[in-house]
C-alpha cells in the first residue's frame, strides 16, 4: 500500500479537495501532518495542497515555506520520497527551494479560475507516466499568483533536463506563464510542483477524469486500474 | 486622544446617533436616568434601522416562514433547512451596500465574511456562495471602478476563504448610480443535531471572545449602514472594516473543532455593532444578563474607550459562552489556530447588560429591552400607483429580428459575466456540479450518494419599480423557476430587501406592496423565507435606487444524474415550449434596449400557473424526460433559446405559431420554460402536457450551426456567442489591462 501525507497550514483551503481525491483514488485515506510538525509520517507521496496559507499577506507560500514541517518535507524529497505541490504547494516549493523559479502576479492582475489545456511536456516521470507525450488533457486552474518566471540560466537548464512538465496548450495560458509553464520538476525528478488542479477532476461528477492519472502514477495504481 | 464617557449628552449627540426625540424619551424612561455616552452608543446600534428592523418588522412578520422542512426561521444568524438523512441546509442572504459603494474591495469583502460567519456560527460548513450586485449604468465614470473594486473583493475573500461562488447577478441602471448593491448569499451543510444558536444558558458562565483583536474600524457602521448619502460620502471611508478571510478561515475550523469538542453552550458572531449586538442578542436570547469586563478585550489599538470597543465592527470575531469544564480543551484548539481568546465577561442572572473598563462601570441597561424594546413603526405609505396594460402592437417591431437578437444577447443585462466569475473560485471542494452561466448552481452534498443542492439569485428590479407588488411576486417566481430548470425541489429562499428611504410614503409603499407580493409568492410556491436582511436608506442626494428585493433560493436535488442544465441538448431532440406565446413587452429588456425606453406594467404572475408549469416540468426532469432546461426571463424566448443554444454549442431550428413576431420572441410573459426531449419520446412528452393540462408547444429541433426562429432569425451560433461574451471584457478594457502589465 502506498502512503500518502498531506501537509496542512492555516489558510490551506484545498486540502479537503486533496484527502477526497486521494481518498477515491487510492481507497486508503491519507495521514495529515501540521505546519508546526518536525516530523513527517512514513509516506512514499507527501502532497502540499493549495489554498493561500498564512493568507498569502507576504509572497504567496513565502511563510509556509519557512515551517517547521518544509524541513522536514525537504529531507524526505532529498531521500527520494515523491512530493507533489499544487497550486499554493508549488508557490511554496518554490519559496523553499525544492523548485527553481518563482511564481508572480497572473498577467491580468486578478484572480483566474478557469479549465485550461494541459500538454503533457514529459512523461518519463511515476506523476506523468499515465500520460502520453504531448498527451492535451483538460485541467482546472484557480489561482492569483501563477505566472512562472526563471531567469535564462535557470530556463535553459530545466528545459534541457526536461524538467517541465506540463505545459498550458492550445493558446489557454491563463497567467502569463514563460514557455507556458505549467508544471515543473526537480533535477531528480522527484518533487513535482503545479499551478493546476488535477485533483478537481478525478470523476465524472467533475465533468471529467483527466487528473486521475497523475495521482495514479505517483501512487503506482496504474498498472492495477489498466489490468 | 480618546473621548472618555464623560461627553456630555447633548440633543446634538443624541441626533447624531439617528437617535430622534420620541426614541431618546423612550431610551430615558428604560435606562431610569440619563444615559452616559457608552450608553447612548449601546442604544443607537441596537435601535437603528440595520439592526432593528423598526421600520420593516410590522411588514416582514407577515411573510410566510414556516414549513414542514424549516428548523430554524428568521430570528437566527442563518435559517436551517431539513433535506433529509439529518443534513441541514443553513443559509442567509445579507447586504454589504453602502460600505462597498464608499470602499469596493473592502466593502464586497467583507460582506462576504459577514454572511460566511453567519453561515459557520451556526455550525455550518460553507459551501456554496453567490452574490447579487447591482452598479450603475455602465458610462458612469465611477461605475468600471467600482465593478472592478467589489468583485475582486468578492473573489478576494471567497477565494482564499475557500467557498466556491457558483451563481449571482450582475446588473447595471443610472439609479444605482449613487448607491450600489452587493447582496452576499452565503449557504453551508450540518447535521441537523449539531445546530448552534445564539441563546446563552446558565448563569456565572464564562463568556468568550474569540479571533480578530478589535480596533476602530467600522465604529458606527450600522448608523451609516441607516441614513442616506449625500456629497460628503467619502468622509464616511473611516467606518468601512477591513476584512481578513485568512483569520476567517482560522475561525472557521477553530469553531468547528470547538463545537465537535461540546464546549460551546452558545455562539453569537460579531457583526454589525459588534460586542453590543452579540452579547445582547446571547443575553436576551437566553433571559440571562451579561456583565463584559473590557479591560480583558483583546485591542490591536491603545486607548481604546469603551464606547469604541462597545460599537466596533472588526471584523472575524465571535462571542462563545463555553462550558468551564471544557477550558484546557478549548484553549488547546484556539492556540492551534493562533486566534485571540480572552474570557471577557460572565453570564449573569439580573437581567443587566452591564459594562466595565478600566474600574468603572461604563454601562448598566436592562439587556431584554434593549433586544426587545426598539421602537416599531408603521411609517405612512401610499399604495403603489398602476399601468394600464400595453398590447403588443403598441411596440415598434425591429427591422432586423437578427440585429435585435444580437443587441439584447450583448446588452450590459444580459450579456456572459464571465469576466466576474472566473475571477472567483468556482470549484473549490470539489463538489460543484454547475457552474454560474446556467439557472443555478449546484453543489452535491458531500457524504451523500447522490443528493445536491441547486442555488438561485433573483430580482428584476424594473419590474418592482412599475409594480411592487407584481416585481415582488416575479422575483420568488423567476428563482423558483431557475432551480425547477436544474431539476430541484426549490425548499426555501431567504430574501435581502433593498429600498430607499421608508420615511418617504412611496418608498415605504414600495416596500409593503413588495413584501405583500413576496409573501403571497411564498405561500403559493411553498418556498418559506428562512432568514433575511433589510437595506433601507439607499438614497444619494434624495434620489433612490430601484426597488430590489433579492431573493436567494435553495432547491434538493435528489438524483444528481437526473438533474438538468441548460446547455445539455444534444442535435435531434425536439424544443419544447412550456407555456404560451409571449405577449408581454413593457418593462422588457426589448423596450429598453431597442425602443430605449421603460415605461408601463410589469408582468403579471399568475402563481397558480407558475406552480402548475413548474410541478410538471420538475416531474418531467425527475422522470428523465428532459435533455436540458431553461426558463424564460429577460430577453424572452429568443433570448433563452440562444441561451441555450451558446451553452451547448449547437444550433436549434425552430417554426413557431406567431400572433405579434416582436412580442413572441422578446416578450417577458412568466411560468414559461423551455425544454428539449429526446425525439422518440417527444410524441409522449406531447401527450403527458396534454394530460396535465400545461400548456406547451413544439417549436422546433436541435441541430445544425445556427439558431434558426420562422424567416425572422438565422444566426450562428458562433457569432451569438462573439458578441454575448465580449460586452464585459470589452467594457472592463481587460485587453488593455493586460497589455499594460506586459
Amino acid at each position: 500500500m502506498q502512503r500518502t501525507t498531506i501537509v496542512q497550514f492555516p489558510g490551506s483551503n484545498r486540502d479537503r479537495d486533496m484527502i477526497a481525491a486521494i481518498t477515491k483514488i487510492s481507497g486508503n485515506a491519507p495521514s495529515l501532518a501540521w505546519h508546526t510538525d518536525t516530523s513527517l509520517p512514513d509516506s512514499d507521496l507527501v502532497i502540499i495542497p493549495g489554498g493561500f496559507s498564512h493568507g498569502d499577506y507576504l509572497r504567496s507560500g513565502a511563510i509556509a515555506a519557512r515551517a517547521p514541517v518544509m524541513k522536514a518535507v525537504a529531507e524526505a524529497a532529498a531521500k527520494g520520497v515523491r512530493v507533489l505541490g499544487v497550486c499554493n504547494g508549488f508557490q511554496t516549493l518554490t519559496e523553499a527551494g525544492l523548485l527553481p523559479g518563482a511564481l508572480m502576479r497572473n498577467n491580468r492582475l486578478t484572480f483566474v479560475c478557469k479549465e485550461v489545456k494541459l500538454s503533457v511536456a514529459n512523461n518519463k516521470n511515476p506523476f506523468t507516466e499515465g500520460y502520453g507525450l504531448d498527451e492535451v488533457i483538460r485541467c482546472p486552474v484557480a489561482h492569483h499568483d501563477g505566472n512562472y518566471f526563471a531567469d535564462t540560466e535557470t530556463l535553459t537548464q530545466i528545459e534541457n533536463n526536461g524538467q517541465v512538465a506540463f505545459r498550458y496548450a492550445e493558446g489557454t495560458n491563463p497567467n502569463g506563464s514563460i514557455n507556458d509553464i505549467a508544471g515543473i520538476f526537480n533535477e531528480a525528478g522527484n518533487v513535482l510542483g503545479m499551478m493546476p488542479h488535477p485533483e478537481n477532476l478525478i470523476e465524472p461528477a467533475h465533468g471529467g477524469i483527466d487528473g486521475r492519472r497523475l495521482f495514479q502514477g505517483a501512487l503506482n495504481l496504474l498498472e492495477t486500474e489498466t489490468a | 486622544m480618546t473621548v472618555n464617557n464623560t461627553v456630555p449628552i447633548t440633543p446634538d449627540l443624541i441626533s447624531s446617533h439617528g437617535i430622534n426625540e420620541e426614541e431618546y424619551a423612550h431610551i430615558l424612561e428604560l435606562t431610569g436616568r440619563e444615559p452616559t455616552f457608552t450608553e447612548l452608543g449601546i442604544w443607537s446600534a441596537m435601535w437603528n434601522e440595520h439592526c432593528s428592523y423598526k421600520s420593516s418588522k410590522k411588514w416582514l412578520k407577515t411573510l410566510p416562514t414556516d414549513g414542514p422542512r424549516v428548523v430554524y426561521g428568521p430570528g437566527e444568524n442563518a435559517g436551517v433547512v431539513d433535506i433529509g438523512d439529518d443534513d441541514v441546509v443553513v443559509f442567509k442572504m445579507e447586504s454589504h451596500n453602502h460600505p462597498s459603494f464608499i470602499e469596493p474591495y473592502q466593502g464586497a469583502a467583507t460582506g462576504v465574511g459577514g454572511i460566511l460567519r453567519d453561515v459557520f456560527t451556526m455550525g455550518a460548513r460553507p459551501i456554496a456562495a453567490m452574490n447579487a450586485l447591482r452598479f450603475g449604468e455602465p458610462d458612469h465614470p465611477k461605475t468600471r471602478h467600482l465593478v472592478s473594486g467589489v468583485v475582486s473583493g468578492v473573489g478576494g475573500y471567497g477565494n482564499s476563504f475557500g467557498v466556491p461562488t457558483v451563481g449571482g447577478e450582475v446588473n447595471f441602471h443610472p439609479r444605482y448610480n449613487g448607491n450600489i448593491l452587493v447582496n452576499a448569499f452565503a449557504a453551508g451543510l450540518a447535521k441537523r443535531d449539531a445546530i448552534y444558536i445564539s441563546k446563552a444558558e446558565g448563569v456565572g458562565l464564562p463568556v468568550v471572545y474569540l479571533g480578530a483583536k478589535t480596533g476602530r474600524d467600522g465604529v458606527g457602521g450600522a448608523t451609516m449602514a441607516s441614513a442616506e448619502f449625500d456629497d460628503s460620502i467619502d468622509e464616511k471611508r473611516p467606518t468601512v472594516q477591513v476584512g481578513d478571510p485568512f483569520t476567517e478561515k482560522c475561525l472557521l475550523e477553530a469553531c468547528l473543532e470547538l463545537m465537535a469538542s461540546g464546549a460551546v453552550i452558545a455562539i453569537q458572531d460579531m457583526g454589525a455593532a459588534g460586542l453590543t449586538c452579540s452579547a445582547v442578542e446571547m443575553g436576551a436570547k437566553g433571559d440571562l444578563g451579561i456583565r463584559l469586563n473590557l479591560d480583558d478585550v483583546p485591542v490591536r489599538e491603545e486607548n481604546m474607550t469603551a464606547y469604541e470597543m462597545m460599537l466596533s465592527e472588526s471584523q472575524e470575531r465571535m462571542l462563545m459562552v463555553l462550558r468551564p469544564e471544557k477550558e484546557d480543551e478549548a484553549k488547546q484548539i484556539f492556540n492551534k489556530w493562533d486566534l485571540d481568546f480572552a474570557i471577557v465577561g460572565e453570564t449573569t442572572d439580573d437581567l443587566r447588560f452591564s459594562i466595565h473598563h478600566q474600574g468603572e462601570e461604563v454601562a448598566n441597561l436592562p439587556i431584554k429591552e434593549l433586544g426587545d424594546e426598539a421602537p416599531e413603526y408603521d411609517r405612512p405609505w401610499v399604495e403603489p400607483g398602476t399601468h394600464s396594460p400595453q398590447e403588443p402592437h403598441l411596440f415598434a417591431p425591429p427591422h432586423d429580428y437578427n440585429i435585435a437578437l444580437l443587441k439584447l444577447i450583448g446588452s450590459p443585462d444580459l450579456s456572459s459575466r464571465r469576466w466576474v466569475w472566473e475571477q472567483y473560485d468556482t470549484l473549490i471542494q470539489g463538489n460543484s456540479l454547475q457552474l454560474p452561466g446556467g439557472d443555478a448552481g449546484v453543489v452535491r452534498v458531500e457524504g451523500h450518494p447522490s443528493k445536491a443542492l441547486a442555488f438561485s439569485s433573483d430580482v428584476t428590479p424594473r419590474y418592482v419599480e412599475a409594480d411592487p407588488f407584481e416585481g415582488g411576486k416575479q422575483a420568488v417566481a423567476e428563482c423558483y423557476r431557475n432551480l425547477i430548470a436544474t431539476g430541484a425541489e426549490p425548499l426555501a429562499a431567504t430574501d435581502n430587501l433593498n429600498f430607499g428611504n421608508p420615511e418617504k410614503p412611496e418608498i415605504m409603499g414600495q416596500l409593503v406592496a413588495a413584501i405583500r407580493g413576496i409573501g403571497e409568492a411564498c405561500s403559493a410556491l411553498s418556498m418559506p423565507i428562512v432568514s433575511g436582511n433589510v437595506s433601507l436608506y439607499n438614497e444619494t442626494n434624495g434620489e433612490a435606487i430601484l426597488p430590489t428585493p433579492t431573493i436567494g433560493g435553495v432547491g434538493l436535488i435528489e438524483e444528481q444524474e437526473r438533474m438538468t442544465r441548460i446547455g445539455s441538448a444534444e442535435t435531434g431532440d425536439a424544443v419544447f415550449l412550456i407555456g404560451t406565446e409571449g405577449t408581454h413587452l413593457a418593462r422588457s429588456i426589448y423596450q429598453r434596449e431597442i425602443l430605449g425606453e421603460e415605461t408601463g406594467p410589469a408582468p403579471v404572475v399568475d402563481l397558480l400557473m407558475e406552480k402548475a408549469r413548474g410541478e410538471f416540468v420538475l416531474a418531467a426532469i425527475r422522470s428523465d424526460y428532459a435533455s436540458s432546461c431553461h426558463d424564460i426571463s429577460d430577453g424572452g424566448l429568443a433570448v433563452a433559446l440562444a441561451e441555450m443554444c451558446m451553452a451547448s454549442g449547437t444550433g436549434m431550428d425552430c417554426t413557431i405559431d406567431i400572433t405579434y413576431p416582436h412580442a413572441a420572441l422578446f416578450g417577458e410573459d412568466q411560468a414559461r420554460y423551455v425544454m428539449t426531449v429526446k425525439e422518440e419520446w417527444a410524441d409522449m412528452f406531447a401527450a403527458n402536457c396534454e394530460g396535465a393540462g400545461v400548456s406547451f408547444a413544439r417549436i422546433g429541433t436541435v441541430g445544425g450551426n445556427n439558431l434558426i426562429i420562422n424567416d425572422l432569425i438565422d444566426i450562428s451560433v458562433e457569432e451569438v456567442k462573439t458578441v454575448h461574451e465580449s460586452w464585459f471584457p470589452d467594457f472592463m478594457g481587460q485587453t488593455a489591462l493586460a497589455e499594460a502589465a506586459e
